[in-house]
């Protein structure tokens, strides 16, 4: 076995065959893929199919907390999860590099393989292309996947339900996603170290089942952050969204970069937060069962709906002024000092 | 955060905004100069805790804004070139030149890089021998310093493929330029930042030569409430001077070491401001004896500036003769995800600034 992608090894000949038999069969393979078929042909679920397909790049590709196939499984359960799904296929489609270590792919299919384990959701459908040097950046992971969405669940996706005085709890402090990955990519000297959160919430959102019928809508807060998703929140629905500045849980590390580099924590990603809307008499019994998870130990309530400021989100500051969020325009840009 | 938390301390504030409301009387328009300072102001939501008498204006702190749009022109057509690499600081990817931007010269294949020092610029020189390296140095006296060591630097490692494209400017001509306008200006939450090098001196023309009031401020909220109180008080009792609220960074004296800096490695030159044309000994240009280093004398590049034509108001806007609602374009065709101004890009900018906040502010 080489120890670099070549060109051969996306050619469709021996050379790819034995990167599958020697390193991909190994760290994901199971009955389905095994079966080698052009298609996975798998036992059609009862209730509504959520089927769901994310681009995976990042750089660097392993960083505090993660590394791109971890990223690249839980991203995808996660958005299964949040629509009320319960996972239970995925696939993967790898771009290659030419070049590219082959120890480095080991790594990163060890992860996806441990995190698909532990959540008990194969990767039954598998691609590799490679592509010449300078054509792609090391690795690219292509994932779908699909899950069963039972009846009692199918208004998550639509927040069909959201009303009024809902309240809003997110699991845990917010945006260290990209404090890990901006700071290891800049390296950049933080006092203390910032871990991503990247994290499969599956657990953590099964745990609030029993309260389905209280809960209007979920999200995981991804690219964005918690502003742009509570923006789309609010004009999905045409509603309001108050948060309170002072309830919504950031980590000193991650209040720190942001002085630094003039970001605002709510713009930033996470890869294991989810945020959730739910009836006010059921908030604090959510709120417990999340904080005695091990994902949801910070879990906070951070504000409501209303219907003050159709399509608005308004920032309570800490020192009792208002402000409005909007979504994320582009990248956030450092400023100049 | 511990210091910090006490500058963000709710009641602390609280009764910052009863005394505020307890001694204004009547209408105030005030003028935060520094870019920083507006972000701060918005980002804690302080304009909604304020008497609807007391104005404040944005005034012609926030680097990108200010720069004109034929310096980016320039920076383009220079990052076209094969063989160059352009470093610059993330508030100036996405500023229109006439035609596009630095963001949209990237996508198209220009070798176009941010970075967060410019002692980076030097490790990206060193690193790229094959490549000419060209830094945008943009800012004010707060950043001055630092482009000063890079280029200085660059002189002593002996460099070859390093330069630098100053638009570098300094502050009080700036004000001076804002009160002679005719603004209505009657305080200056001056700049925090830029004084903790200069001091607290070079604003005293302004409360002696123009009357007007004074108050160096943090960027905490505590800071800035406390602050608009001064002012306040300075206006109610005709007592216009400089009292420096951040006195836990600023010294009167500034900070010397970075001046020396500046003084070793730029020269005052005239320099073209959004809003208020050339305005003499406003801009920092590298010395004579730095020339190997100086983009604009190695490319020989001629800076034709003129105000921006359409019915932007990012002029006006930079004055303090408008509001950022104002101007026709707002929120409508020009957004952050959008801008035409260039105080629409930078965070800083009073028009990004005001466009997060629209219901909230005035």
């Amino acid at each position: 076995m080489d120890d670099k992608i070549r060109i051969g090894h996306g050619s469709g000949g021996s050379m790819m065959q034995t990167l599958i038999r020697e390193v991909f069969i190994p760290a994901i393979g199971n009955p389905y893929l095994e079966a080698g078929g052009d298609a996975a042909l798998l036992p059609f679920p009862e209730g509504a199919l959520a089927f769901t397909t994310d681009t995976f790049v990042v750089n660097p590709l392993f960083f505090p907390g993660g590394d791109i196939g971890k990223l690249a499984v839980c991203g995808t359960l996660n958005d299964l999860a949040v629509v009320g799904a319960k996972p239970l296929y995925m696939s993967a489609a790898f771009l290659l590099e030419e070049g590219l270590d082959i120890r480095v792919l080991k790594m990163i299919l060890a992860s996806m393989a441990g995190e698909a384990e532990a959540a008990g959701v194969p990767v039954v459908a598998a691609d590799t292309k490679v592509v010449e040097k300078a054509k792609a950046d090391k690795v690219f992971i292509q994932m779908s996947g699909i899950g069963q969405v039972s009846s009692d669940k199918r208004h998550l996706s639509s927040m069909e339900k959201l009303v009024p005085g809902d309240v809003l709890i997110v699991n845990g402090s917010i945006g260290e996603h990209s404090v890990a990955v901006l700071a290891a990519r800049e390296d950049t000297p933080l006092l203390c170290p910032a871990y991503s959160d990247c994290a499969n919430l599956t657990g953590l959102i099964e745990e609030v089942w029993p309260f389905m019928s209280g809960i209007h809508a979920m999200r995981d807060l991804t690219r964005g952050g918690l502003a742009t998703v509570c923006c789309e929140m609010a004009s999905l629905r045409r509603l309001g969204i108050k948060l309170r500045e002072e309830e919504i849980p950031v980590l000193p590390v991650t209040e720190s970069f942001c002085e630094l580099f003039g970001y605002e924590p709510y713009y930033l990603a996470n890869e294991g937060k989810v945020i959730l809307a739910v009836e006010k008499t059921m908030a604090q019994d959510v709120l417990k069962i999340w904080r005695a998870h091990p994902l949801g130990k910070q879990a906070a309530i951070i504000g409501e709906i209303t219907d003050l400021s159709p399509d608005e989100v308004i920032l309570h500051t800490r020192i009792g002024g208002k402000r409005r969020l909007i979504p994320l325009p582009g990248e956030q840009l450092p400023r100049i000092c | 955060m511990k210091i910090i938390d006490q500058f963000r301390h709710k009641e602390l504030a609280a009764s910052l905004v009863r005394q505020i409301h307890q001694e204004a009387k009547g209408d105030y328009t005030f003028m935060e100069v520094c870019g920083g300072h507006t972000m701060a102001i918005q980002q804690f939501g302080i304009p909604s805790l304020l008497p609807p008498g007391i104005r404040l204006l944005s005034g012609p702190g926030c680097p990108v804004c200010v720069t004109a749009r034929n310096y980016v022109d320039e920076a383009i057509l220079l990052a076209e070139r094969t063989g160059v690499l352009l470093a610059t600081y993330g508030d100036l990817l996405r500023v229109p030149g006439s035609k596009g931007s630095l963001e949209q010269s990237r996508a198209e294949g220009a070798l176009v890089r941010v970075i967060y020092s410019p002692l980076d610029v030097l490790k990206l020189a060193r690193e790229n021998p094959h490549l000419q390296v060209i830094f945008l140095a943009i800012g004010f006296e707060t950043t001055a310093p630092g482009n000063g060591i890079a280029l200085m630097e660059a002189q002593n490692q002996g460099l070859k493929n390093f330069f630098m494209l100053s638009a570098q400017k300094v502050m009080p001509p700036a004000m001076q330029a804002v009160v002679q306008e005719g603004s209505g200006v009657q305080g200056f939450i001056c700049p925090g930042h830029v004084s903790t090098i200069t001091g607290s001196g070079i604003f005293e023309f302004l409360p002696r030569d123009y009357g007007i009031a004074c108050v160096i401020s943090g960027f905490e909220p505590v800071d800035l409430l406390l602050s608009i109180l001064l002012l306040i008080r300075q206006i109610n009792h005709s007592q216009p001077r400089i009292e420096v609220q951040y006195a836990r960074a600023v010294k009167p004296e500034g900070n010397l070491k970075a001046q020396a800096v500046i003084d070793r490695a730029f020269d005052l030159t005239p320099s073209w401001w959004r809003g208020f044309g050339t305005i003499s000994d406003s801009g920092l240009a590298p010395k004579p004896s730095l020339a190997d280093w100086d983009a604009q004398r190695v490319f020989d590049i001629q800076f034709q500036e003129k105000e921006d034509e359409g019915l932007c108001r990012c002029a006006d806007i930079l004055r303090g003769s408008a509001k950022p609602f104002e101007c026709p374009l707002f929120g409508l065709d020009c957004t952050p995800a959008n801008p035409i101004g260039a105080c629409m890009v930078s965070p800083e900018g009073a028009c990004a600034a005001s466009y997060k906040y629209q219901n909230y502010g005035r």
